[in-house]
C-alpha cells in the first residue's frame, strides 16, 4: 500500500500509458491493465488483462468514486486505470469558454 | 507537476501545428519544445537562480518560460518600460539572474548575465530533457504593478499554474483553424496564462507586442484570428476605431475575452452591438490566483444585454460566477462571512490560488486568500466588484465605494471617464473627490454633475471636490493609478 505525492509520474507495465498524480488523499495502488504502475518505465512490458483494456486518453483526468485520487493522462495507452482495486472513471468536466 | 509537461503533451499530440507567431518569427509546437529544451540547457549551465525576461512579447517568451521550467528555475518577466533605476531595484531582488533581453542595463548586479532574445529564437535541440517533478518549485515570479506602493514579488508554483490549466482548459480542444491574438505584455499574469492555456488547447497564438486598434483589426483579418484577449482600454479603442457602417470586417472572429480591470458597461454594450456574432467572456482574476477565478460567459452577456429584467440586465457589470474548482466568500472587516447582496471583501480558495509573496504568505490556515477587492455576490452567485478594499473612502464613518459613484457619473452624457478618490478632510476624515474627463466638446458643469449623483445616490456620496482633467493615469494594462489621482487633490 502506498500514498502518492502530487506531481509523481507513473508508467504502465502493460502499455505506453503515463499518468501524473494530481491529487492523492488515500492509500492504495494505482494499476493499469491489471498491473501496478511504477515510477520508472518498465523494461519488459507484459500484456494488459483483456478485460482491463479500455484505454487511457491523453489529457483526460481520471478519478475514483470517492474523489480521493486524481490522475492526468500525459501519454495514452490501452490499459484501464484502477486505484486500490477500483476502476477509475474519466472525470466529467464542464466546458468553459476560453478566458485568456 | 511542471508546466513544461503541458508543452511536452502538445508537442507530442500535434508537433507540426503552428504554436506562436510574431511578425516573421514562427514556431510549431514541436519546434517550440526543441527551442525550450535548448534554452533549458543554457539556463542550467549558467548557474543562475532566476531567468528574467526583459523585452516585448515574442516567441522567445514561451521559449524562456518553458525553458526555465525545465531547468527548474523561476521565470521572472520584467516590465521593459521601466527605467534603469526601477529595474536595478527589481534585479537586485533576483540575484544571480540571467536576463533574456536585447538590451544592456546601465548598472552592475551580482552574477548578472545576459542571453540574447535572437539567440533563444535560433536555438534548437532534439536531445531529450527530463521534466522535473517537484510541484512546489516556483514556476513564475511576477512583480505586481504597485498601484498602491512598492512592487511585491508574487510567487506562482508549478502546482498552481498546472492546476489552473488542467481544470479550466480541455487538452487539444482547439481546432486546427483556430488562432488567438494576444496583446498583453509578458510581465502580466494574463500574458503568462495566455501562453499556457493556448499551448494546452493546441491553439495557435499570434502576438501583437504594441497594441494599437488599427493594427489589431488588420491582424484579425490578415491572420484569420478566431479569438482574442484584451484589457478594457483596448476594447474601448477597438470599438471606437470601427466604422460601423462599413461593418467590423472581422468575419473569422468568434470570441473575445477581457479582463485585467473594470470594464465600463457602455464599452461592453457598444462591443456587443459592433460584434453581434462574437462570444464575449469577462474574466476576473489576480496575479496571486494564477489568473481567472470568475467568468461571465457568452450566454450571460447576450442574456443580460437583451433582458428587460434589471436583475439580469445588471450582470453586464458583473464578473460572473466562480470556476468549478474555485470557492468565493465575502467577508466583513471582522472576518465574518456575509450573505448574498452584502458588500465586503472578496476571499478566494482553490488549488490554483497561491496568495504568496517572496516576503510573506497571504493565505490563512484554511487556504483562503484575501484579494483586497471589495464586492458582493448576488443570490444567483454572480460576483460584483466595487473596487479595491483599500480604495474605500470612509467619509464621516460611512463607507463609500469609488465604483458606485463612478458608475453613476459615467451615466452622465458629459462624462467620458472618471475616478473617485478620498481627499483628506478635517470635517469628515475623508471627503469625496472626482477627477473627470469630459466628453469631446462639452463644458463641465459641477452643479449639474452633483445634482446627477444626488438624484441617484445619497447626498453623502456627492463629490465635494471636482477636477476636470484631460486624461486619467492608467498602467498599460488598463489599471487606474489611483494614488496619482489622489495626489492631485492634495
Amino acid at each position: 500500500m502506498s500514498q502518492y505525492r502530487p506531481g509523481t509520474r507513473l508508467y504502465s507495465a502493460v502499455c505506453a500509458a503515463e499518468v501524473m498524480v494530481i491529487k492523492c488523499a488515500a492509500e492504495g495502488e494505482v494499476a493499469c491493465g491489471g498491473h501496478p504502475m511504477s515510477t520508472a518505465p518498465a523494461a519488459d512490458k507484459s500484456e494488459p488483462d483483456a478485460a482491463l483494456a479500455e484505454g487511457v486518453l491523453m489529457g483526460k483526468r481520471y478519478t475514483d468514486e470517492a474523489d480521493s485520487l486524481e490522475l492526468l493522462c500525459v501519454k495514452p495507452g490501452q490499459g484501464s486505470l484502477s486505484f486500490a482495486g477500483e476502476a477509475l472513471k474519466e472525470k466529467a468536466t464542464k466546458k468553459l469558454p476560453s478566458s485568456d | 507537476m511542471n508546466i513544461a509537461t503541458l508543452l511536452q503533451m502538445a508537442a507530442e499530440a500535434c508537433p507540426e501545428r503552428g504554436a506562436f507567431k510574431c511578425a516573421d518569427d514562427e514556431f510549431t509546437f514541436g519546434e517550440l519544445l526543441h527551442a525550450a529544451t535548448s534554452a533549458a540547457m543554457r539556463f542550467r549551465s549558467s548557474q543562475c537562480q532566476y531567468v528574467a525576461y526583459l523585452g516585448e512579447a515574442s516567441p522567445a517568451v514561451p521559449i524562456a518560460l518553458f525553458g526555465a521550467a525545465l531547468a527548474e528555475t523561476p521565470f521572472v518577466p520584467l516590465n521593459y518600460r521601466l527605467s534603469d533605476g526601477d529595474l536595478e531595484s527589481l534585479v537586485s531582488r533576483i540575484s544571480p539572474a540571467l536576463v533574456v533581453t536585447d538590451r544592456r542595463l546601465g548598472f552592475q548586479a551580482d552574477g548578472l548575465a545576459y542571453a540574447d532574445i535572437k539567440e533563444l529564437l535560433a536555438a534548437d535541440t532534439e536531445d531529450p530533457f527530463e521534466v522535473p517533478l517537484d510541484p512546489d518549485a516556483v514556476a513564475v515570479q511576477l512583480f505586481t504593478s504597485g498601484t498602491t506602493g512598492a512592487p511585491k514579488a508574487a510567487l506562482l508554483r508549478h502546482s498552481h499554474l498546472f492546476s489552473y490549466i488542467i481544470s479550466s482548459v480541455e487538452f487539444m480542444s482547439a481546432g486546427e483553424d483556430e488562432a488567438q491574438l494576444t496583446s498583453v505584455p509578458p510581465y502580466h499574469i494574463a500574458g503568462i496564462s495566455a501562453i499556457l492555456s493556448s499551448v494546452y488547447a493546441g491553439r495557435r497564438v499570434v502576438q501583437l507586442p504594441n497594441f494599437d486598434a488599427r493594427t489589431w483589426l488588420r491582424l484579425v483579418s490578415d491572420e484569420a484570428i478566431t479569438s482574442a484577449f484584451v484589457v478594457p482600454t483596448m476594447l474601448a479603442r477597438i470599438v471606437s476605431e470601427i466604422d460601423v457602417d462599413a461593418g467590423a470586417n472581422c468575419p473569422t472572429l468568434q470570441a473575445i475575452a477581457y479582463g485585467g480591470g473594470k470594464m465600463p458597461v457602455p464599452v461592453i454594450e457598444r462591443a456587443l452591438e459592433v460584434f453581434p456574432n462574437v462570444a464575449f467572456t469577462n474574466a476576473y482574476g489576480l496575479t496571486e490566483t494564477s489568473s481567472t477565478v470568475c467568468l461571465l460567459g457568452p450566454e450571460d452577456h447576450r442574456q443580460a444585454w437583451t433582458s428587460d429584467d434589471p436583475q439580469v440586465r445588471r450582470r453586464l457589470g458583473s464578473v460572473g460566477r466562480p470556476l468549478p474548482s474555485i470557492e468565493i466568500e465575502i467577508r466583513d472587516d471582522t472576518g465574518r462571512s456575509l450573505g448574498p447582496n452584502m458588500s465586503g471583501e472578496v476571499y478566494v480558495r482553490g488549488p490554483q490560488v497561491s496568495g504568496e509573496y517572496r516576503e510573506k504568505r497571504a493565505v490563512d490556515d484554511d487556504g483562503w486568500f484575501a484579494t483586497r477587492d471589495a464586492g458582493m455576490v448576488d443570490e444567483d452567485g454572480y460576483v460584483y466588484l466595487s473596487g479595491r478594499a483599500d480604495d474605500v473612502i470612509v467619509r464621516g464613518g460611512e463607507n463609500v465605494s469609488p465604483g458606485e459613484v463612478e458608475d453613476v457619473l459615467l451615466g452622465h452624457p458629459s462624462v467620458a471617464d472618471v475616478a473617485i478618490v478620498g481627499v483628506p478632510s478635517k470635517e469628515w476624515g475623508e471627503a469625496i473627490g472626482a477627477a473627470i474627463v469630459l466628453a469631446d466638446g462639452v463644458a463641465g458643469d459641477e452643479e449639474a454633475l452633483r445634482a446627477h449623483v444626488k438624484a441617484r445616490l445619497r447626498s453623502s456620496k456627492v463629490p465635494e471636490y471636482i477636477r476636470f482633467v484631460r486624461e486619467l493615469p492608467y498602467t498599460e494594462t488598463g489599471k487606474l493609478l489611483r494614488r496619482l489621482v489622489k495626489a492631485d487633490f492634495q
